[in-house]
């Protein structure tokens, strides 16, 4: 399995984005956000459909709408609460405007399901090489702000008080978010993001009361769903994306029905 | 020395005045019951002593100070804390969320930020349930994580936004007590709000009573007249004290009950 170069590199692609969304995951599910992955991931496609039509590759697109959504999101704050109908509208708007552009690209099938349903197999060298340099920019910038996130995500009253920025927080994490959000769709698509960064991060959560090992489980259990997900898509030739979600929904499954 | 003073502040929140021109002083090592009706600003005035609302007008003086946003020598229990009672967390994970957690970096303590947790705990004897999930505790076990959080960095003013809320009348007693054991032992300035009056009597060193935009500062039996309070509802108010304890009636029905039952 491993002599073929394209396995060594979806290998290498899924290790590095399950680390990154494992750590943002963890931190989603803790804030009660996790549809903000779900949601970027969404205006994503947009932005990357977009970028395909002005031949720039789907990535830069796919990273420049997620990144500004997120920050948009973190401004908004509170402001969004309560606001599903508007929301939902947004990432069926961009959706459709995704439609729209690929509708004017010649190379229409194939383009659309690998940005919705990921093709981890089709992970060149070059794009290797981004995704690491991405996924160490957002760890390190998550592990700046870790502290003070955690603090103002369980007692965002006191944070405050003590001089930590609620919105400061809150925006630089969802920056971060979006950048591993853009990491997961070149992975697992944009519809199933959710299912390697919000799964194994839940699980998580669900075995461990401590934060530390609650986020290093995380990411194990993210790496084993990834990994997991690419050796049995190389056995039978199933799609990885599927495998990779059907071993995410089982992690989780597994960890709700373990004894405490 | 005083733990917080006020020299003709006007609190405001948005267009909305809560607190017009207020002088008060609270003297250090003082425990004080802050009471008012629903929406009266205790929650306000401690927002501001903490600095998050700037006063329109006046200033305001902590320990001596000006008034400091993050200022390691206040503690805080906020009044809104809904959010604690989702966490699939350990009681200890929770409370050492708030040691030195306004700082960058990894979440990691230091010795010296670990034992400050275990004397908070110890504090308020919460030591068993560091152990246990946030999810899993009753809400007067999760008040007592919240006051040790409140107390980590040993503060010399306690601010305790409604600590008596969702309580029976034991556990009520129980924080109360807590408290003023705390603010004896380690010799600090308390404020401490409430709904009712009766639960802190026997504690409490003087009331701050606050409504309608103004403020009463003294002993009970200064500021818990007739006349006083009438002026702070900006209605008729009796005052019926039976058995040891206070009843603030108006029209003959007592104000303090049950608006608060539910809150
Ligand atoms: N952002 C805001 N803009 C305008 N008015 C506000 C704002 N936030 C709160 N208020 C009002 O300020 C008043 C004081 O609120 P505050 O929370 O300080 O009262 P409280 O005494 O703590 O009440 P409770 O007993 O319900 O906790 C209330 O009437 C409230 O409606
Ligand atoms: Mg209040």
């Amino acid at each position: 399995m491993l002599e073929y170069e394209f396995m060594r590199h979806a290998f290498g692609a899924a290790a590095v984005v399950a680390v990154v969304a494992a750590c943002g995951g963890y931190f989603l599910v803790l804030r009660g956000q996790t549809f903000a992955g779900h949601a970027l991931a969404h205006v994503g496609f947009a932005g990357a459909t977009g970028a395909v039509l002005i031949g720039v590759s789907p990535l830069w697109g796919f990273l420049a709408t997620t990144v500004s959504g997120g920050i948009g999101m973190g401004l908004l704050g509170e402001r969004l609460e309560g606001r599903d109908v508007a929301i939902g509208i947004i990432l069926a708007l961009s959706l459709g405007l995704g439609l729209l552009f690929l509708h004017f690209y010649t190379a229409f099938a194939a383009q659309a399901t690998t940005l919705l349903f990921g093709n981890l197999l089709g992970v060149d060298a070059g794009t290797l090489d981004i995704l690491a340099i991405l996924a160490a920019g957002s760890l390190a910038a998550l592990a700046i702000i870790s502290r003070p996130l955690l603090f103002a995500t369980l007692q965002p009253e006191l944070a405050e008080a003590k001089g930590v920025s609620l919105r400061g927080v809150s925006v630089m994490f969802l920056a971060i978010v979006a950048v591993a959000t853009a990491e997961c769709a070149q992975i697992v698509g944009v519809l199933l993001v959710f299912a390697l960064m919000i799964a194994p991060a839940a699980a998580a959560q669900r075995l461990t009361s401590r934060i530390a090992p609650g986020v290093l489980l995380a990411m194990a259990l993210a790496l084993a769903d990834a990994w997991g997900g690419l050796v049995l898509a190389y056995y039978t030739d199933w799609p990885s994306s599927f495998w990779i979600t059907a071993l995410g929904g089982l992690t989780y499954l597994a960890a709700s029905l373990a004894p405490r | 020395m005083s733990a917080v003073e006020f020299r003709g502040v006007r609190l405001q929140l948005g267009e909305r005045c809560i607190l017009a021109d207020t002088d008060l002083s609270v003297r250090d090592g003082e425990f004080i019951g802050v009471l008012g009706p629903n929406g009266a600003g205790k929650t306000t005035l401690m927002r501001a002593i903490l600095g998050l609302i700037e006063p329109a007008a006046g200033a305001i003086r902590v320990l001596d100070r000006p008034v400091l946003r993050g200022n390691p020598a206040v503690g805080y229990m906020p009044q809104v804390r809904s959010l604690a009672a989702r966490h699939r967390l350990s009681g200890w994970s929770f409370v050492a969320s708030a040691a030195q957690g306004h700082r960058w970096g990894l979440p990691r303590l230091d010795a010296a930020a670990r034992r400050d947790v275990s004397w908070a705990l110890e504090q308020v004897g919460a030591e068993p349930l560091a152990k246990r999930l946030l999810a899993e505790l009753s809400g007067g076990e999760r008040q007592r994580l919240l006051l040790a959080q409140a107390l980590l960095g040993r503060p010399r003013l306690l601010l305790l936004d409604e600590p008596l809320i969702s309580l029976d009348p034991p556990h009520q007693r129980a924080v109360v007590e807590l408290a003023r054991h705390i603010q004896r032992e380690l010799a600090i300035t308390v404020l401490f709000s409430a709904h009712e009056l009766n639960p802190l009597l026997d504690v409490i060193d003087r009331v701050l009573y606050l409504g309608n935009r103004q403020a009463a500062l003294g002993t009970v039996d200064e500021v818990i007249t007739g006349p006083s309070l009438s002026r702070l509802y900006g209605a008729e108010i009796e005052v019926v004290r039976l058995k040891g304890r206070v009843f603030v009636l108006s029209g003959g029905l007592e104000v303090e009950r049950d608006e608060h039952r539910h809150a």
